[in-house]
C-alpha cells in the first residue's frame, strides 16, 4: 500500500462518514456542517486525482457559497426541531436495505474485469510545470465555448429566478384594495362640485 | 496510485448513502436537497476518476458544467423552499402532496 | 425575330398575359378599371403579335423548337420540367388562341362595362390566356396537365363569375365535377405513360410508343388489354371532359351562366378545343390503336348529331349556340377518329372564329335586350342592330357550311374524311355527321329568324331602348367576321393537302384518309363549285328552307309540331333526361354513400369507437392508475431507484 493509497482511504473514510452523518444527524445545522466536511474531503480526493482546479472550485464554490446559503436558509426558517425528529427510525430498515442492495450490485459490477487495474491504462504522470487550470481553460474557452456561455446564462437565470421567487417587497405601483378605506369613504372624497361659467359658442 | 474500481466503489457507496438519506428524511426538505448535492458529488467523483485514468480532460469539463448547474439548482431549490415555507409554514415532506392524482 | 432571342419570344408569349393578369388581379383597385383593361389587352396583344411572328417563322423558315425552359424537379431520375414545343400545330393554336382572346378582351370592355367585378374579370381572362398558351406550348405531359387544370380552374371561376346567383354556382360546381371525371381518366392515362415509358416528354414517348404496340396489360386479372388502347382511351376520357363529348357533355350548356365573353372565349373557341388539340398532339399514340380511334369516332359522331338535335328546341339564345358548339366539337372529334387530324384542327381554327363571332353576336343582342336571353321575346332586331345582324348572318353561314365560307371547307373535309375511313363505326359516324348538317342548318337559321327577323315580340320599354352596341363590341364582331369568311379558303389547301403540319401530326399510311381526299382535289374554285351540287349543300338548304318556313312564314306551326311530336319533343326538351339520370344515380348515390359514411363511419366508428372510445379507455385506465400517484417526493424517488436497479441487473447479466 503506497502513501497515496493510504491517503485515499483516509479521505474516502472521512467522506463516507461525513455523508452518513449528513443524512442521519437530526439537527439540520449540524448536517449542513457535515456536508461541508464531505465536500472538503471530496475536494482532497479530486486534487489527488490531478483535478486541482475543480478541487479548489469545489471548496470555494460549494463550501464557501452554497453551503453558506444552506446554513442561511436552515437558520432562517423557523422549524420546529422536535417535530422533525418524530418517526425518524421508521424508514431506516427500508432505506438501509435499499442502500445495501445498491452498493452490493454496484460492487459486483465494478469489481468485474472491465475496471480492474490490469485492464486500465496507467494514468499519465504530468511534468511539474503542468497546469491543470491552464489545460482546462484551453478546453473550455475553445472547444466548449458555447456550452460555457450557456452555463453562464443558466447561472444568470438562476440568480434572477431566485430573487424573483423570494422577493416580497410591495412595489409602489401595484394597486391593491384596502377594504377599510373603501368602507370609510365619504361623498366629499369622491365628488368635487365645481362651479363655472358655460362656454360661449365660438 | 489509487485503483480505479476503488474510487468507483467509493462513489457508489456515497450514492447509496444519499439515497438512504432521501428515504430517511421525511420531515425536512433541506436535508433532501443536501442528499441531492451528495448524489451529484458522487457522480462528479466518477467523472474525475475516469478523466484521470483515461487521460481525457473532457470529463473535467463536464464536472465543471455539473457544478454550475448544481449551484443554480440549489439556489433555486432553496428559493422555492423559502416561498414554500412562507406559504405553508412547513417544510415537512409528508405535508407536500399537492401533486397527488 | 424582332431582334430578340427566339427563346425569349417563346417565353414572352405566355408571360405577357400572365403579367397582365397579375397586375389587374392584385393591383386592380390601384390601376382602376381602364388601367386593368389596358394592361391585360396590352399583354394579350403582345402575345398575339409574337404568335403571328412565330407562325410565320415556323411556316416560312421551318424553325421548330423543342426544349426545356426550366427544370422544376427531378424525381426518381425523371425530370419534371417546363418546356416548349413549338411546331406547326402549336403555331396554329397560338394564333387562334391569342386572336380570339384579344377580340374577347376588347369586346369585354363594352359587355362588362357596368359590372362591379370588372378588374377581376380581366384578370381572369388574361390568366386563362396564359394557361391555355402553356397548355398548347407544352412539350411534356406534366405541363400539359398543368395547363389543362389551370384552364379548368379559370373556367370554374368564370362560370361562377356572378357568384351571387344560385344557378351560376350550381353550374360551375357541375362543370368542375364533370371535368373531374374526365381529368381522372386523363391523369390515369398520364400515369400509365409514366409507368410504361418512364418519361413524360412528348418526343421521348412518341419515340418509344411504336415498340409498345403489342404490349398488353391486365387491369382486371385474366383480361389482356392492349396498352396503347388503354392509354389512348384514358387520355380521350380527359378530352371528353374538357371538350364536352357525350356522356360528359352536361356541363357545357350550363356553363352559359357565365358572362357571354367567357362563353365565346372559353366555352366555344379555346378551352373546349383543348381536348381536340390534345388528341391531335398525341396522334403518334392514337395511330397505334384502331380500337381507340373507333371509340373516338363513335363518341364524336354521337355528340355531333344528338347535341345538335337538342339545339333545335332551345329558346335561350346562348344555349342554342352552346349546343351548336357541342355538336361542332363532335365534328372535330369525328375528324380525329377518322385519322384526319389536320381536318380536325382546321375545323377547330375556323370554328374558333365563327363560333366566337356567334357568341359575341349573341352577347351583343343580350346587351341590347337588357340581359334578356329568351329568343321568344326577340324578333326583328335586324333594323335596330345592323352590324350585329350582318355579322351574325356571316357567322351562321360559315357555321352551316355555305360554300365559300370557312365552315364549308372544314366541315366538308371532315365529312369526306369519314366517308373514306375504314374503321369500325365509320358508317355510323358518316350517317351522323351527314344528318348533323341538316340539323345544324335548321337550328342556326331558326336562331337567326327568331332573333333578327319577323315581328318584334319584346315589350314596349325594351323596344324603345333598342340600339346598336358600342364600338368596342362591334369592332371585334367585324374583325372576327373577316376570318370567318376567308380563312377557310386560304387555309384549306395548305392545311389539308400540303404538308402543313410537318412532323407534328403523324398518320399511318393505312389510315390516311386525307391522302385519298387529295386525289379528288383540284383547287378551291372547283371545290366550291362541286360543293354547290353535293348532298351536304342540299341538306343545308333544306334546313334553311325548313327554318324559314317554320319560323318566318308559318310561325304558329312549331308549337303544333311540338304537341304532335310528344315523346320525341319532350326527350329533346329535357336533353334526353341525362341530367336527371346523373342526378338520380351519381349525385344522389354519392349523397347516400356520404350519408352512410357519416352516420356509420364517422359518427359510430370514428367518433364513437375510435375517438370517444379511446378517450373512455384512457379515462378508465387513468382512474385506476392515478392511485399510484401519491404526490410524495420519496415515492417518485423510490420508483427511480427501482429503475436504476433494473438497469444494473441488466448490466450484470451481460
Amino acid at each position: 500500500m503506497t502513501f497515496t493509497h493510504a491517503l485515499f482511504y483516509l479521505f474516502g473514510g472521512i467522506l463516507l462518514f461525513a455523508a452518513a452523518m449528513v443524512v442521519t444527524i437530526r439537527h439540520p445545522v449540524k448536517s449542513a456542517l457535515f456536508l461541508v466536511l464531505a465536500f472538503f474531503s471530496a475536494a482532497c480526493l479530486w486534487v489527488m486525482m490531478e483535478a486541482e482546479f475543480l478541487g479548489i472550485a469545489l471548496v470555494l464554490v460549494y463550501v464557501g457559497a452554497v453551503m453558506v446559503l444552506f446554513l442561511f436558509v436552515v437558520m432562517m426558517l423557523d422549524v420546529d426541531l422536535a417535530k422533525m425528529r418524530e418517526g425518524f427510525g421508521e424508514y431506516l430498515p427500508m432505506g438501509g436495505i435499499v442502500a445495501v442492495l445498491l452498493v452490493l450490485e454496484m460492487v459486483i459490477v465494478l469489481s468485474s474485469d472491465m475496471f480492474s487495474p490490469q485492464n486500465m491504462p496507467v494514468p499519465l504522470e504530468h511534468a511539474a510545470d503542468y497546469s491543470n487550470t491552464h489545460a482546462l481553460g484551453m478546453l473550455i474557452y475553445t472547444a466548449y465555448v458555447y456550452p460555457f456561455e450557456i452555463a453562464a446564462v443558466i447561472l444568470l437565470v438562476a440568480i434572477v429566478a431566485a430573487i424573483t421567487l423570494t422577493l416580497r417587497a410591495r412595489r409602489k405601483h401595484i394597486k391593491y384594495q384596502n377594504p377599510s378605506e373603501q368602507i370609510k369613504v365619504r361623498r366629499e372624497d369622491r365628488v368635487r362640485l365645481v362651479q363655472m361659467k358655460s362656454e360661449k359658442r365660438s | 496510485m489509487i485503483p480505479l474500481h476503488e474510487v468507483l466503489i467509493l462513489a457508489a457507496i456515497l450514492f447509496a448513502i444519499s439515497i438512504m438519506g432521501i428515504f430517511l428524511n421525511r420531515k425536512n426538505v433541506v436535508i433532501l436537497l443536501m442528499a441531492i448535492e451528495l448524489m451529484l458529488l458522487s457522480v462528479n467523483m466518477n467523472f474525475i476518476a475516469f478523466s484521470y485514468y483515461l487521460g481525457d480532460m473532457a470529463g473535467q469539463v463536464f464536472v465543471f458544467f455539473i457544478l454550475t448547474v448544481a449551484a443554480a439548482e440549489s439556489a433555486i431549490g432553496l428559493a422555492i423552499l423559502i416561498v414554500l415555507f412562507r406559504n405553508r409554514r412547513t417544510i415537512n415532506v409528508d405535508d407536500l402532496d399537492a401533486l397527488k392524482g | 425575330m424582332f431582334g430578340m432571342d427566339i427563346k425569349t419570344v417563346y417565353l414572352m408569349i405566355p408571360l405577357a398575359p400572365l403579367a397582365g393578369a397579375i397586375l389587374a388581379g392584385l393591383l386592380g383597385k390601384k390601376i382602376g378599371r381602364s388601367g386593368s383593361h389596358w394592361v391585360t389587352i396590352l399583354g394579350v396583344a403582345v402575345s398575339f403579335i409574337l404568335s403571328i411572328g412565330v407562325f410565320i417563322d415556323v411556316h416560312e423558315n421551318g424553325n421548330t423548337y423543342n426544349g426545356e425552359v426550366y427544370k422544376w424537379a427531378v424525381s426518381g431520375g425523371i425530370p419534371l420540367s417546363i418546356g416548349f414545343l413549338i411546331d406547326q400545330l402549336t403555331s396554329v393554336m397560338l394564333v387562334v388562341v391569342t386572336f380570339v382572346s384579344l377580340m374577347v378582351h376588347i369586346y369585354t370592355i363594352g359587355y362588362m362595362h357596368e359590372d362591379p367585378g370588372y378588374q377581376r374579370f380581366f384578370s381572369y381572362i388574361a390568366l386563362f390566356t396564359f394557361s391555355m398558351l402553356m397548355l398548347v406550348m407544352s412539350n411534356n405531359f406534366l405541363q400539359l396537365f398543368f395547363g389543362w387544370e389551370a384552364v379548368g380552374l379559370v373556367s370554374y371561376l368564370l362560370i361562377g363569375f356572378w357568384y351571387t346567383r344560385d344557378t351560376a354556382i350550381y353550374a360551375n360546381l357541375k362543370a368542375f365535377l364533370v371535368n373531374r371525371v374526365g381529368d381522372f381518366g386523363f391523369l390515369l392515362g398520364i400515369a400509365a405513360i409514366y409507368m410504361y415509358f418512364g418519361t413524360l416528354d412528348y418526343s421521348a414517348v412518341f419515340a418509344i410508343a411504336p415498340s409498345h404496340m403489342e404490349t398488353t396489360m391486365q387491369i382486371i386479372p385474366g383480361m389482356d388489354w392492349s396498352l396503347m388502347t388503354v392509354i389512348c382511351i384514358l387520355l380521350f376520357i380527359g378530352a371528353m371532359g374538357k371538350s364536352a363529348q357525350v356522356p360528359l357533355h352536361v356541363w357545357l350548356p350550363d356553363s352559359m351562366e357565365g358572362p357571354t365573353p367567357i362563353s365565346a372565349l372559353i366555352h366555344a373557341a379555346t378551352m373546349v378545343t383543348a381536348g381536340i388539340f390534345m388528341v391531335a398532339r398525341m396522334s403518334p399514340l392514337y395511330e397505334l390503336s384502331t380500337t381507340a380511334l373507333s371509340v373516338v369516332l363513335v363518341i364524336g359522331a354521337t355528340t355531333a348529331l344528338f347535341m345538335g338535335l337538342i339545339g333545335i328546341v332551345q329558346n335561350d339564345i346562348k344555349r342554342v349556340v352552346a349546343y351548336s358548339t357541342l355538336s361542332q366539337l363532335g365534328y372535330m372529334t369525328v375528324a380525329l377518329g377518322s385519322s384526319a387530324y389536320a381536318a380536325g384542327i382546321f375545323h377547330l381554327a375556323t370554328h374558333a372564329f365563327f363560333k366566337a363571332l356567334l357568341f359575341l353576336g349573341a352577347g351583343s343582342v343580350i346587351i341590347a335586350m337588357h340581359h334578356e336571353q329568351d329568343m321568344r321575346k326577340m324578333g326583328g332586331l335586324m333594323k335596330y342592330m345592323p352590324i350585329t345582324g350582318v355579322t351574325a348572318w356571316i357567322g351562321t353561314l360559315a357555321l352551316v357550311g355555305f360554300p365559300g365560307l370557312s365552315g364549308f371547307f372544314s366541315k366538308d373535309g371532315i365529312v369526306e374524311s369519314v366517308y373514306y375511313s375504314k374503321l369500325w363505326g365509320a358508317d355510323y359516324a358518316f350517317l351522323c355527321v351527314t344528318a348533323g348538317i341538316l340539323v345544324t342548318s335548321f337550328y342556326s337559321f331558326r336562331l337567326l329568324y327568331m332573333t333578327f327577323h319577323g315581328k318584334p315580340r319584346m315589350d314596349k320599354h325594351t323596344e324603345e331602348h333598342l340600339k346598336e352596341s358600342p364600338l368596342v363590341v362591334t369592332v371585334p364582331l367585324v374583325l372576327l367576321a373577316i376570318p370567318s369568311i376567308f380563312i377557310g379558303a386560304i387555309l384549306v389547301e395548305p392545311m389539308l393537302f400540303a404538308n402543313f403540319f410537318g412532323d407534328s401530326i403523324m398518320v399511318l399510311p393505312a389510315h390516311d384518309v386525307l391522302a385519298e381526299l387529295k386525289e379528288d382535289w383540284d383547287g378551291v374554285g372547283p371545290f366550291i363549285a362541286h360543293g354547290l351540287t353535293a348532298a351536304p349543300f342540299l341538306l343545308t338548304m333544306t334546313g334553311w328552307v325548313l327554318a324559314w318556313l317554320l319560323y318566318s312564314r308559318f310561325t304558329h306551326l312549331p308549337e303544333k309540331i311540338a304537341q304532335r311530336a310528344g315523346l320525341l319533343y319532350r326527350a329533346l326538351e329535357n336533353k334526353y333526361w341525362i341530367d336527371e339520370i346523373y342526378f338520380a344515380t351519381f349525385a344522389n348515390g354519392a349523397r347516400a354513400i356520404g350519408r352512410g359514411l357519416w352516420k356509420i363511419g364517422d359518427v359510430r366508428i370514428i367518433d364513437g369507437l375510435i375517438v370517444n372510445g379511446s378517450a373512455w379507455v384512457v379515462g378508465r385506465v387513468s382512474a385506476w392508475i392515478r392511485t399510484i400517484q401519491s404526490g410524495y417526493v420519496y415515492h417518485y424517488a423510490f420508483a427511480m431507484i427501482i429503475g436504476l436497479f433494473l438497469l444494473l441487473t441488466l448490466f450484470l447479466k451481460r
